[in-house]
């Protein structure tokens, strides 16, 4: 248990102590201002989204629309501010509403269809892609000067963007923790039918996650529209967001099946995947290595997961 | 408080139920036995609003009732307390207590409040040893079905139902179990209690209801009736043996362990004849489910020899002891013996393709899957029907043939009557002693101490991980329960 809660944390602390050395073996030094600060730019983006992916997955879903929400709203962010610092707010509320729209899309077809989650927004996902194709050959719209300040300004060390995906962290922390929202969207990932005979309304708590994880998918198309000055047609599928947001929710410790996991070690995953990011850029290493070694990490951790599970399977068959 | 009065319930043009009266009166612990199939569970079924009876009425407190759902039945007051527990196993008591009514303070859940209530139902009904912060999960059964009676306390059940309480737990929480059901009677609860063991009927209950094929056979007051005579209203016919005959003498030695151990086990030595049965008896936790997995090869001995026909073995994973001529029909007949969802004819013949060099299914071992289901006398709509629609005596019997399929040599059952009714009892045991007489060396766990007497020609006793004792098949009851608890040294 521990370890599941804990782990991504400690792996955090290696990666960046050996990464550390390594990069300064290499003439370099990870922890300057700029490598620090372009590392966790990085990582806001993703953390965002996966922390919506977290509730998702703890209700026992997941959502591989994401990645084509966080293009589609970086456009209609762009495409509605337009380079007037007037429309700020109509299009973040654009960007809520058409996200949120999204979500509830996924949810009705998850519970009503009861279509499989991984099929609804694979689904979901690819018709906004098609959307996105036919409309849009390149960058679109344009964002003012002052929404840009989003993606660039920092309070000391810490760029904004951080403070954003540790705001929404704390309000997923709250939500999980402290409301009946969370308490039944835990419970519906850990047994549907447990949940459903206790009174929960099981349809509507996984609607409701579902809209959560695509408003925060658009949380990060308006994150990534500041970065860009525009909105981007592939920023979000390029990047890879809907499985490196699954990889950085598995990371943190949360089981894929549901029921068990928290926002916590999410942040955590996010954060060890963006050092492992950050330590090889800064070696210079073939990009394609970099990916063999982000592979090796995610197998190796379910794998330590799932041991550290069957160590502790006595317990269960202490019925014998 | 609960009176059914001419109830019937049919599905699909089968009749369940037929004009079936019941009455359950405040503070009373009331049976209801029957084989299966008798409509025993249909008949919980009603009285928990899970379903609709086609036939008759439901008062309930004095009122005729119509629950729409299970949560209206609750909501009344009917609490039930379902074989497989309805709980989250990474959540903790006191969350699943309260599960979707979680108590609310500034629109936030009230944890501390949500625990102390939890404690202080705990302390009612005198198990304040457990904490609400627990997590399920890391529970034993016994405590995960005290959490389930706190559930259906919160909701200010007056009457509870309980389908085979005592199914998964081990001998001496059936006692603590005793004592919870005496206070809650005591409390003025009403307790439907629904159970396979004859014996826990008589401990406990003030009235029995037997219903057969859906009709109410009789209801009697506990204190008038033998155990013979129930059983002869519940099968309507008297059972004169229970067991086949032992075997009059012991064949070659067939599977031999010395100074067999892992991390569970130790210092095992023991002999599995051909045409014996060997009944491992022990309280649960002695580790008798884990000699039968080790000898499997799913938790593989580390330590010490194990012969099998005179050839040294070594056994470390499943197949390679299916190879060697070893089945293990395991205690957990839904996770670890069936394919629930797949037919009766897939089930039967799971094993065959899984050791098949083949690629494609053959006519011919299709042929024999359906000679050794025919066999072993599965009752079936169709062999395409899916497993998990059989009753557990049908299902225990298509795992048989499943490996009757490969002849084994040597046989493992854990536990193999649970929850099956009388009927298929002896259908299992007669089974069981079938394949010793044609040669095979088997070895029998189970909880069941009667039936293991009445099954064994020789018993080994364990106790914390090793052998405690072997005794002959005609061992009495007390011999093996002083073995077994360490009561005599």
């Amino acid at each position: 248990m521990k370890l599941r809660e804990h782990g991504v944390w400690g792996a955090l602390g290696l990666t960046l102590i050996v990464g550390g050395i390594l990069v300064y073996a290499d003439g370099g030094s990870l922890f300057t201002q700029s490598s620090t600060v372009s590392l966790l730019q990085r990582a806001a983006g993703l953390g965002i989204v996966a922390i919506g992916q977290t509730l998702a997955i703890l209700a026992g879903s997941l959502d591989l629309s994401v990645a084509y929400v966080i293009s589609l709203t970086s456009l209609i962010a762009a495409e509605t501010m337009d380079g007037s610092s007037g429309m700020i707010v109509p299009a973040i509320i654009a960007v809520l509403g058409v996200s949120a729209g999204i979500g509830l899309l996924n949810g009705l077809l998850i519970t009503k269809l009861k279509i499989n989650a991984f099929i609804a927004t694979l689904g979901v996902g690819l018709l906004i892609k098609g959307y996105l194709e036919q409309g849009y050959a390149g960058p679109a719209g344009s964002v003012p000067t002052s929404f840009q300040r989003l993606g660039y300004d920092r309070i000391g060390p810490v760029p904004l963007s951080v403070l954003l995906m540790l705001a929404v962290a704390g309000v997923a922390w709250i939500v999980l923790n402290r409301t009946r929202f969370g308490h039944h969207l835990i419970a519906v990932g850990g047994d549907l039918d447990v949940a459903r005979l206790s009174g929960v309304r099981t349809d509507w708590v996984l609607i409701r996650t579902h809209i959560i994880c695509s408003v925060c998918a658009g949380i990060a198309g308006l994150y990534l529209a500041s970065r860009l000055g525009a909105g981007a047609p592939r920023v979000g599928s390029e990047g890879g967001y809907d499985l490196e947001s699954i990889a950085a929710v598995v990371l943190g410790g949360t089981v894929l099946a549901g029921g068990r996991g928290g926002v916590t070690g999410t942040v955590g995953g996010v954060a060890l995947l963006a050092a492992i990011d950050g330590i090889f850029n800064q070696l210079a290493v073939d990009p394609f290595f970099k990916q063999v070694v982000r592979g090796v990490v995610i197998v190796a951790a379910v794998a330590i997961y799932a041991m550290s599970l069957r160590r502790k399977a006595p317990g269960k068959v202490a019925t014998a | 408080m609960l009176q059914l009065r001419g109830v019937g319930k049919s599905f699909l043009g089968v009749q369940v139920l037929q004009d079936v009266d019941l009455e359950l009166a405040a503070g009373e612990v009331h049976a209801v036995v029957g084989e299966n199939g008798a409509g025993k569970s249909t008949l919980m079924k009603i009285a928990s609003g899970v379903y609709h009876p086609d036939a008759g009425t439901v008062r309930w407190l004095g009122r005729d009732v119509s629950f729409r759902d299970p949560r209206q039945a609750q909501a009344a007051g009917i609490g039930i307390i379902h074989q497989e527990f309805n709980l989250l196993a990474d959540r903790t008591v006191a969350q699943n207590v309260f599960l979707g009514r979680e108590p609310l303070r500034r629109g936030l859940v009230d944890t501390a409040a949500m625990n102390e209530r939890t404690a202080s139902l705990l302390a009612s009904i005198g198990e304040e040893s457990l904490s609400p912060q627990a997590i399920v999960g890391r529970l034993g059964v016994a405590q995960q079905q005290v959490t389930e009676i706190v559930k259906a306390l919160s909701l200010d059940a007056r009457m509870l139902i309980m389908d085979e309480p005592t199914a998964a737990l081990a001998d001496h929480e059936v006692e603590l179990l005793y004592g919870l059901v005496r206070r809650l009677k005591a409390r003025g609860m009403g307790i439907l209690y629904v159970s396979h063991r004859l014996k826990e009927v008589f401990d406990l209950t003030d009235r029995i209801t037997v219903l057969k094929d859906g009709r109410r056979v009789t209801t009697v007051d506990t204190s008038s009736i033998t155990a013979d005579g129930l059983v002869r209203h519940m099968v309507g016919r008297e059972l004169s043996h229970y067991y086949p005959p032992k075997s009059a003498e012991a064949g070659q030695e067939r599977l031999t362990l010395q100074g067999a151990g892992n991390n569970r086990l130790h210092d095992i030595s023991l002999a599995l004849h051909a045409g014996q049965v060997l009944g491992i008896c022990g309280l649960q936790g002695s580790g008798r489910s884990a000699l039968a997995r080790a000898i499997f090869g799913v938790d593989a001995f580390t330590r010490g020899n194990v012969h099998l026909d005179g050839a040294s073995i070594r056994l470390s994973s499943p197949r390679q002891a299916i190879r060697a001529g070893i089945a293990y029909i395991t205690e957990d007949r839904k996770a670890e013996g069936l394919t629930a969802q797949q037919s009766v004819l897939d089930n039967a013949m799971l094993a065959t393709r899984a050791l098949s060099p083949r690629w494609f299914a053959t006519a011919g071992r299709t042929l024999k899957a359906r000679e050794l289901l025919a066999a072993v006398e599965v009752h079936a709509a169709s062999e395409e029907q899916e497993v998990r629609y059989l009753s557990g005596g049908n299902q225990q019997k298509v795992i048989l043939a499943r490996w009757l399929a490969l002849t084994p040599r040597v046989l493992l059952f854990d536990e193999p009557t649970r929850g099956i009714d009388v009927g298929a009892k002896a259908a299992i045991h007669d089974l069981i002693r079938k394949l010793a007489s044609e040669g095979a060396a088997v070895l029998m766990i189970s909880s069941d101490l009667p039936e293991l007497l009445g099954m064994s020609d020789r018993l080994a006793v364990m106790r914390d991980g090793r052998i405690a004792g072997e005794l002959p098949g005609t061992a009495d009851e007390e011999t093996v329960m002083r073995l077994a608890t360490g009561a005599s040294s």
